[in-house]
């Protein structure tokens, strides 16, 4: 009866996933398996659009490229998170840190459309980067900074490095600080105690981040679209090229499909330390 | 304690919702069908400057609805039922498409100016199938060349090869639709781009190719035309009044030009759909854009200019000067229409184009 009763609480959530994702994951699945005719009408179920999306090695290029980017930006966002997290929960006294937490995610109340134009003429060779090298005398020509997939990475980390400030941060901010002491007591130094105490209890954090980042990175069109020139074709840029012209939606939803397997994989890798009630 | 006047409860809200559903299905599209006209448009259709002439002297509210290509369209009437829409702004060589879908209404050819349109713009390839006329010319302009006169030598861009040439290595984007771009490789190699086979595309790639190793960036609109606007690039392949004639007065420094061998042409039309159930109103709508009024106020867009396909529309000379008007007819005979096109052909060009962004 009690297991009955937990039932019906959570059906409406449970009702939520189901339609609001199972049922368009179920979709995007089925127009997959119908790819167009010739003639631009679907045709019967088939996997030919599985098989031409193999075939075509730009894409699997496209595919390839969006998980390295990915991987980059998740590496160098936890990097360089990690620490500012650190010191917003160790550092900045208590009555401060909430104000510290705002002023990090401040510059992101902007629009992210904006935010990548506004990286664009910072980082063109026009750009107030490019000018202040010229001005000092340490370059004699402008640099490539934007339009190049390096550009795209920095826009993402950018914005992931804030993603990453406050879940880190949370897990952090949970760890006992009696075990820290309780190491540095019984004789440890500051960084075994960090690397044996700390940092195995903040992973949680770390994994959420990391895969939220991933989430999010993997399926994005527009930064790589503003900021990487071209240099490199992301899949999410390929999926966009399906549905602008021709409206291919099989295979766009093949592609989709497959980023999706991507996420689920991150997620069957992470799951060990994706455990929410820390957070 | 306080009371309140009407007691909150579950039941009482649910009734409240329900008359309220109610009462909103029935009057919306009451509302619909009496007084608006509903539009499937492009950005440069949104002024009010441009709308509100045709409202006033109608009675009638344009209801529009922005949108970035055919497919776009075509994703929107996915999700409407039959008759939600009126009126749609389209590229041309999508016309014979859209009738095949069964989506558009046949027009009359003696409601619309045509005396008064250029011959290649009233082409009916691109308005008309099977000698029917389903779309009406409006707008048109040109993926050519347009580049920083201060920092390229305008005489030089007279060479369909100017983008090719070492020298601006560096100092070139190019604009990021393909179909335009294939076909402006293809007019570099001398092929003809109103007639392309997979034949031609090996060679058209490996030119894509050389363009792209000699730019420095391929981009959107807004993007290009940011660089071209800076200083970031001199030369955007794929431009022209579109990035150039609204921003003349800012940036009297760029130009666009149609290279001897010659260049691209867009060019947009105007339909009614099938199931619309306020098809002479959007005749009206139609005929006030033809009219030189409304193309005058069309042309020189906030969003994007382009040249106005009724050549009587009502320009002052300044925007005749900076839209290159006595130009036209030669650039016009200069340049080719989009591809007209399978789905099939499509698909290999999109899978080139993608090849040639990765560098393969």
């Amino acid at each position: 009866m009690r297991r009955l009763a937990g039932f019906w609480f959570a059906l409406p959530a449970l009702a939520w996933i189901l339609f609001f994702f199972a049922l368009p994951v179920l979709i995007m699945a089925g127009y997959s398996v119908r790819p167009l005719n010739a003639d631009g009408t679907m045709g019967p179920f088939s996997v030919a659009d599985y098989a031409a999306f193999f075939a075509e090695p730009a894409y699997v290029t496209a595919l390839i490229d969006s998980i390295i980017t990915t991987l980059i930006v998740v590496a160098a966002s936890t990097l360089l998170a990690y620490p500012f997290a650190w010191c917003i929960a160790y550092v900045v006294p208590k009555q401060y840190q909430r104000a510290a937490l705002i002023a990090a995610i401040l510059p992101f109340w902007t629009s992210y459309v904006v935010r990548s134009y506004a990286w664009l003429l910072a980082l063109s060779p026009v750009g107030v980067v490019n000018k202040i090298l010229l001005s000092l005398g340490l370059v004699g020509h402008p640099l490539m900074f934007a339009y190049n997939p390096q550009a795209t990475e920095f826009g993402f980390v950018h914005f992931f490095l804030m993603l990453n400030t406050l879940t880190i941060y949370a897990s952090l901010a949970q760890i006992n600080p009696r075990y820290e002491l309780a190491a540095r007591d019984l004789g440890a130094s500051a960084w075994r105690a960090f690397f044996e105490i700390t940092l195995p209890l903040s992973i949680p954090g770390v994994a959420v981040g990391a895969f939220l980042t991933i989430v999010l990175c993997i399926g994005d069109y527009v930064t790589p679209q503003i900021l990487g020139g071209f240099r490199e074709l992301l899949l999410p840029q390929v999926i966009m090229m399906q549905i602008q012209r021709q409206l291919d939606l099989p295979m766009a939803s093949t592609m989709s499909l497959l980023l999706t397997a991507v996420v689920a994989l991150a997620y069957l890798s992470l799951q060990r330390w994706l455990k929410m009630a820390r957070l | 304690m306080l009371q309140f006047r009407y007691a909150f409860s579950p039941r009482n809200l649910i009734r409240r919702l329900a008359l309220s559903t109610l009462a909103f299905a029935v009057a919306a599209p009451m509302a619909q069908a009496a007084g608006t006209l509903n539009v499937l448009t492009w950005c440069d259709h949104e002024d009010p400057s441009l709308l509100q002439p045709f409202e006033a002297a109608n009675g009638v509210k344009v209801n529009f609805k922005d949108i970035g290509s055919t497919a776009d369209a075509l994703a929107i009437l996915g999700q409407s039922k039959p008759g939600d829409w009126d009126v749609i702004v389209m590229d041309e060589t999508d016309t014979g498409r859209l009738e095949r879908m069964g989506l558009l209404s046949p027009l009359e050819k003696a409601d619309y100016p045509f005396a008064t349109i250029p011959a290649a713009i009233a082409n009916p390839k691109l308005t008309s199938v099977d000698g029917t006329l389903y779309t009406v010319p409006e707008k048109f302009g040109y993926n050519t060349i347009a580049f920083n006169k201060t920092a390229a030598d305008p005489a030089a861009m007279q060479d369909i090869e100017a983008p090719w040439d070492a020298k601006y290595k560096g100092r070139v984007a190019v604009y990021d639709y393909y179909v335009p771009e294939i076909q402006y490789a293809a007019l570099a190699l001398g092929k003809n781009p109103d007639k392309l086979t997979d034949a031609d595309l090996p060679a058209i790639k490996a030119k894509l190719l050389a363009l792209k190793a000699n730019a420095a960036m391929v981009g959107d609109v807004t993007t290009v035309q940011q660089a071209l606007t800076t200083g970031a690039v001199d030369i955007l392949v794929g431009g022209g009044e579109w990035v150039t004639a609204g921003i003349q007065t800012d940036s009297p420094n760029l130009t666009y030009t149609i290279p001897t061998q010659g260049g691209i042409r867009w060019q947009q039309g105007l339909g009614i759909f099938a199931a619309s159930k306020n098809k002479p109103m959007g005749v009206k709508f139609i005929q006030y854009i033809l009219s030189p009024e409304g193309q005058a106020k069309l042309a020189t867009s906030s969003c994007y200019w382009g040249m106005p396909a009724n050549t009587q529309a009502a320009l002052t000379p300044a925007q005749k000067a900076d839209l290159r008007w006595d130009e036209q007819a030669t650039y016009i005979k200069h340049s080719y229409p989009y591809l007209q096109m399978t789905p099939a052909f499509d698909k290999k060009l999109q899978a080139m184009w993608a090849e040639v962004m990765q560098g393969k």
